[in-house]
């Protein structure tokens, strides 16, 4: 559904993103997950057709979005991190502006705004002045205002930026909702809100895609066994040396000891499992380990290494 | 692009600037008027049409500040360019709602002719012929105002650009006969101002018809190659 192709922005000597490519199926939540200015933004002003791309290619829909802008924006509903409301007006001019603007026809129109305004629930403030309307209530009629049209494909950026806890909450459900219909990229700094709602996470930075999986499978490949606490029955010296000569180890570090048990933090090279080899190393060395539990990275440990990894090593 | 025009017009007069425009404009003729035709006793209309040509180097400016600049500031430039509308429907919209606004204050006026042929009788087609001169250089006027616009996200710097370079278009005239010479002929050739003279004093051409339009028309594609290159390098 989209395809993006060695995609790359330069603004000026500055480079937004470099180089991406990816592909989001039909039916997909995707979220760009990235620290701010990753290049996240620019990426969706591409692929809206806001911005042109310096260099790549960006589909929708197998349709090139610089050589067939309107096309792909009949297919796409935008809602920018900034509302784009037009503050004089009341929801219902502007929802009705948005439908003419989408040149839908009017008995189609009137009844798709009932219906979204229930959706994202703004019905309340339908007759009122934008002017005048929360920051909350905003976001939501922007959102409906990205639903205007019914198309395939909703761009998202930072969709739940400013909301309270429970509007946050009902947003999340309402997307999760609308992915069963749409095709769907949002973009957050928020790791809960990804792997709450999106089935596929591309992590960003420096404009760059740096991970890309499952939030599950993320968790877990990066996991790979890097960093677990072991308990031990021995000598708290003896055991931290014999685990040294261990290939692949990065770091150990003593948390307690006393005298007879040790309780240590074990953390390998990524990629590298050194348990089996710490549990026959032990053994043969006749110190039996009592417990060995691996310590689960949350989506943010990853983020956090992924997002450091250039400048060398775990922050 | 009619969406976009309803939606332009109806703001014009949601805020207040259609009215103090419109308001101030007309306060404005009907001094100039009164001294002229009222109290002259003259039926000639072409003193205050022409003096009404040079208020528009002010009032033209401030109707179209908004035009361009306010979307590009507020962040409502996304909705519309990420809509399915092309950026030349986009900006004759807003033109044409902003020479809707025009029109509403040349209808205004339309109110001193009207007085005056209660007293006398009037040239209709010379009346025709200024009231052309004026609608089209107004039309030109707007262009180069949105242009203006176009140029920065800041409305008061937009008014105040689209005021210099009116100015200038109005001083071209002035400064061709002082100059002379080829330079003079091809400044005056520019100059809208001659063109407008030669409405207001009965003399239609079609050749300045034309060059109007094609004034407006210049301006308004310069306007659309200006958005267009802004959203290529900006942010």
């Amino acid at each position: 559904m989209i395809e993006v192709q060695n995609l790359s922005k330069n603004y000026g000597k500055i480079q937004a993103v470099d180089n991406v490519s990816f592909k989001v199926a039909k039916g997909e939540v995707v979220g760009f997950l990235g620290p701010n200015g990753a290049g996240k933004t620019t990426t969706m002003n591409i692929l809206t057709g806001f911005l042109p791309a310096t260099d790549g290619i960006a589909m929708i829909d197998g349709i090139d979005v610089s050589k067939e802008p309107i096309e792909v924006k009949k297919r796409i509903g935008y809602l920018p991190e900034h509302p784009p409301i037009y503050l004089d007006m009341t929801v219902k001019e502007y929802l009705t502006f948005v439908a003419q603007l989408n040149k839908l026809d009017k008995k189609d129109y009137i009844n798709q705004i009932r219906d979204i305004t229930d959706i994202v629930k703004i019905s309340d403030v339908y007759e009122r002045l934008c002017k005048n309307l929360s920051k909350g209530y905003r976001q939501r009629v922007g959102l409906a205002s990205a639903l205007i049209g019914n198309p395939e494909v909703l761009i998202l950026d930072e969709p739940t930026i400013g909301l309270d806890p429970i509007q946050i909450i009902e947003i999340r459900k309402l997307i999760k909702e609308l992915g069963k219909e749409h095709t769907v990229i949002l973009s957050s700094h928020i790791l809960p809100e990804v792997s709450a709602v999106c089935e596929r996470v591309i992590i960003i930075n420096k404009g760059k895609i740096v991970a890309e999986d499952t939030p599950e499978k993320l968790s877990s490949t990066l996991n790979a066994a890097s960093k677990f606490m072991i308990t031990a029955e021995g000598d708290a010296e003896h055991i931290t040396n014999l685990i040294k000569t261990i290939d692949g180890l990065k770091d150990v570090s003593l948390r307690s000891s006393d005298g007879k048990i040790v309780n240590m933090i074990v953390e390998s090279n990524q990629d590298i499992d050194i348990r089996r080899e710490l549990f026959f190393k032990l053994a043969r060395n006749n110190i039996p380990i009592i417990e060995m539990k691996l310590m689960h990275m949350t989506l943010e440990d990853i983020f956090l290494q992924v997002t450091t990894h250039e400048e060398g090593g775990i922050a | 692009m009619l969406a976009i025009y309803k939606r332009e017009l109806k703001s014009y007069f949601y805020s207040p600037i259609a009215y103090v425009i419109i308001g101030l404009f007309f306060v404005f003729t009907s001094i100039l008027f009164m001294l002229g035709n009222l109290y002259a006793t003259s039926a000639d209309m072409s003193g205050v049409i022409g003096t009404m040509g040079f208020l528009l180097i002010f009032f033209v400016p401030i109707i179209t500040m908004r035009t361009i600049a306010e979307d590009r500031k507020n962040g409502t430039e996304v909705l519309l360019a990420t809509s399915p509308v092309t950026l030349t429907s986009r900006v004759i919209g807003k033109f044409l709602a902003a020479f809707t606004v025009f029109l509403s204050i040349t209808v205004l006026t339309m109110i001193y002719p009207l007085i005056l042929s209660a007293y006398g009788k009037l040239s209709f087609g010379l009346l025709f012929g200024q009231y052309l001169g004026f609608i089209l250089m107004g039309l030109a006027f707007i262009a180069v105002g949105i242009f203006a616009s176009s140029l920065t996200e800041n409305q008061i710097i937009a008014a105040v650009i689209g005021v210099v370079m009116l100015f200038i278009v109005w001083l071209l005239d002035a400064v061709s006969t002082s100059i002379g010479g080829f330079i003079g002929k091809v400044m005056q050739w520019i100059s809208l101002m001659t063109r407008y003279q030669d409405f207001n004093y009965g003399d239609l051409k079609l050749s300045n018809v034309i060059y109007l339009i094609s004034f407006a028309v210049i301006f308004i594609f310069l306007t659309i190659r200006i958005i267009d290159r802004k959203t290529m390098t900006q942010g």
